[in-house]
């Protein structure tokens, strides 16, 4: 059929086009750490080569394209490019409220996506460390291994991301990449054959995702020394909260606390977003440096995602999902845990919550038709904001009186713990390599620490499992006394 | 209609002043092409078209049949050509399926599909070409034009207007619109003109509508190419 022309067959070929000068966005990351001749740590740093062409290259094309075009970002999450644009465009197009067919169908995307990559991002890529140890034997710390001593897991970890995935697929017309978003609302409801084919596997998707929380929380709660510790710096946090403070991927205002848990803003309408937070240009990275503006450059860096967002909102709106949310801050004793491994835990908390509102929406018959679109007085300025996988997401497009965009934005999720993920792998450079022989399993101590906060890069690497990282040590003089690769 | 032709062993009546590519698309049998349109007069510049008669090539959107013809088209060697014309016209022009409106309703894409292609094969010429977003209703992307000529014969032949012409010569060919500042807004073009209607490909597109159209509902989402005989686009 027509459109595998675009997806299976073709890629490598017509894609590869489309995506050249972006597809490096989906970046590399490189560690770099100064040693002395004692091996003493003196310098560490993470770069991630994030690569801003793409908002050059969206200058002068119509608004229209730029949900599906901006997909091309990442491998891993495209929906949450997919759908933070057409909310960018809604406020161009002057849709201030969706139809409810359209927003439902949104939300069904996105939680079908939060679930698909939560599960790729625990079962794929962090159990193996979690399971067998961060340096236990290499040739067993992949899914592989995970496959051989402990099946069930594995193969629910695949069910998972598989069902996300159908989400995807039914709301957006393709697993990768679909064109279901436009701006002002959708291309098309649910039918019900797509919604009964859900529904079958949902009531299991649930639980399976129910077994995955206890199944962190116990490897988290039985080691509190080492998942409590490690990587640990305090900083401040940020998310969107919905309603009434609900735990909210889609939609809602702009919260962020202090390290204590202090509420430093809340209720912001991101259209504003740019009255909060600047991004600083460092010399030695690609990627910048956001911090909130009341703070200051030096101490207003913050954190995002899945830790973030679960101690920042009041509540999750779904049963069982906000039950495991209580038992984590009981866990935490009343104040915020910043510890990077704590992300697993919120992130299968997550995971459980999209499921559960995957299972609501599934009964609710307003995605099974209705108005799709709706517009309104023509806008030139348009911000959206949703909660990605991995984090809060920032798109920010103007676009002239010709339909011709002439300013994008956009500031990812990575970018947002690019400060953060810095922090905690210094930490680690600290307390493990510092005055060490470097071996490959402490190298992976540092590894295991930036997963923690699953940031995008190269998404074919992801997806197999390893994350395209270098690791040099330099010694003063500035030579390279060991690298180590894992592309 | 006595008269006959033989393609590829099939015969195929056809009536006085039929071209090849008429007399088969009224029989059901498909031959690629992209310039060619049952509503205006052949152009006879892509080549898809082109099959062999009596052992020659020839465009069959051009030829006239006559009886006793041996018309091969259908073969691995003819659709070898056909897929080198296709690829070249991809690497000549920004052809990006994946984030273009068209797709799935593009002439180009479903014929590449059609032919088997796999990859562009060629070197991409990477053509810098701006987008002509003047006129309200239109939007002129032209990086997907292949030249066809279609919208310069339907402004021309059915519009009156003559909006459209091809400037310049070999690789130089271009699509221009007839108006001192060169833009679209600034001609008497409305979407209710046939020439809207025509393009092959991503180039004449009503602005905002965009991607409303899900992937399985596009045109070629529901046949494929040669299952469209005698339809134009
Ligand atoms: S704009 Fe379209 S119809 Fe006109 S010459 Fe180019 S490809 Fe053909
Ligand atoms: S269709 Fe015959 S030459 Fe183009």
């Amino acid at each position: 059929m027509t459109y595998q022309l675009e997806t299976a067959q073709h890629p490598e070929t017509l894609r590869r086009v489309a995506i050249d000068p972006v597809s490096r966005v989906e970046g590399h990351g490189k560690v770099t750490i100064l040693l002395d001749d004692q091996n003493k740590v003196h310098q560490v740093r993470l770069h991630i080569v994030e690569f801003r062409g793409f908002e050059k290259f969206i200058q002068g094309r119509p608004y229209w394209e730029v949900p599906v075009m901006v997909q091309r970002l990442c491998g891993i999450c495209p929906v949450s490019h997919h759908l933070a644009a057409s909310k960018a465009l809604d406020v161009i197009v002057g849709a201030k409220k969706l139809t409810a067919t359209a927003e439902k169908m949104r939300r069904l995307m996105h939680y079908g996506q939060m679930l698909q990559s939560h599960a790729l991002h625990f079962f794929h890529l962090c159990s193996p460390d979690l399971l067998f140890g961060f340096d236990s034997d290499v040739t067993q710390r992949n899914i592989v291994g995970v496959a051989a001593a402990h099946p069930e897991t594995a193969k629910r970890g695949v069910l998972l991301r598989k069902f996300g995935q159908e989400v995807i697929r039914v709301t957006a017309g393709k697993r990768v990449h679909g064109t279901g978003s436009v701006p002002g609302g959708v291309n098309k409801a649910l039918t019900v054959a797509e919604r009964d084919a859900l529904l079958k596997d949902v009531y299991h998707i649930v639980q399976w995702s129910r077994d995955a929380v206890h199944l962190i929380q116990k490897v988290h709660t039985q080691d509190p020394g080492l998942y409590n510790s490690f990587g640990i710096f305090r900083s401040n946090f940020m998310s969107l909260v919905g309603h009434n403070g609900d735990l909210d991927f889609y939609h809602g205002t702009l919260r962020a606390r202090d390290d204590n848990g202090k509420i430093l803003f809340d209720g912001v309408d991101y259209q504003q977003y740019d009255k909060y937070i600047e991004e600083e240009v460092r010399p030695w990275s690609y990627m910048k440096f956001p911090f909130f503006k009341s703070i200051g450059k030096e101490h207003g860096w913050y954190k995002v995602g899945p830790l973030a967002r679960v101690q920042n909102c009041n509540q999750i709106s779904t049963p069982f999902a906000e039950h495991e949310r209580k038992e984590f801050v009981d866990y935490a004793g009343g104040s915020p845990l910043h510890a990077p491994l704590a992300y697993h835990w919120t992130r299968m908390i997550e995971m459980l919550h999209a499921a559960e509102v995957i299972k609501e929406l599934l009964h609710d018959d307003d995605l099974l038709g209705g108005e799709l679109m709706v517009e309104g007085e023509r806008q030139m300025d348009g911000v959206g904001v949703i909660e990605a996988p991995r984090g809060t997401l920032f798109h920010h497009y103007r676009v002239d009186e010709n339909d011709l965009i002439t300013m994008a934005n956009l500031i990812v999720s990575t970018t947002n713990n690019n400060q953060a993920m810095n922090e905690a792998i210094r930490h680690v450079a600290r307390r493990y390599l510092h005055g060490r022989e470097v071996t490959e399993g402490l190298l992976n101590h540092i590894e295991v620490a930036i997963r923690a906060f699953d940031p995008c890069l190269s998404c074919a690497t992801h997806a197999l499992g390893k994350m395209p990282l270098e690791v040099e040590l330099v010694d003063p003089e500035g030579q390279v006394v060991h690298a180590l690769s894992r592309s | 209609m006595s008269q006959t032709f033989t393609l590829d062993g099939k015969t195929i009546p056809f009536a006085d002043g039929q071209t090849i590519i008429q007399a088969a698309a009224d029989a059901g049998v498909f031959i690629p092409h992209l310039c060619y349109h049952p509503e205006f007069k052949p152009h006879g510049s892509c080549k898809l078209c082109t099959v062999k008669v009596n052992g020659r090539h020839t465009a069959s959107c051009t030829m006239r049949a006559a009886a006793g013809m041996v018309v091969e088209s259908d073969t691995e060697e003819i659709n070898a050509e056909r897929r080198a014309l296709t690829q070249m016209l991809f690497v000549e022009g920004n052809h990006f399926c994946p984030s273009c409106e068209k797709s799935g309703n593009c002439q180009l894409q479903a014929t590449a599909y059609h032919l088997g292609m796999m990859s562009p094969h060629y070197d991409h010429f990477f053509p810098n070409r701006a987008v002509d977003a003047s006129h309200p209703e239109v939007l002129l992307d032209f990086n997907r034009c292949i030249l066809c000529s279609l919208c310069v014969r339907a402004s021309r032949d059915v519009d009156g207007k003559n909006v459209f012409a091809l400037s310049g010569r070999g690789i130089q060919t271009h699509l221009i619109v007839n108006a001192k500042s060169g833009q679209l807004g600034d001609t008497d073009f409305t979407l209710a003109d046939k020439a809207a209607h025509v393009c092959p490909v991503g180039v004449i597109l009503k602005k905002r509508q965009g991607f409303a159209v899900p992937i399985g509902e596009r045109k070629y989402d529901q046949a494929p190419i040669s299952e469209t005989v005698g339809e134009g686009q």
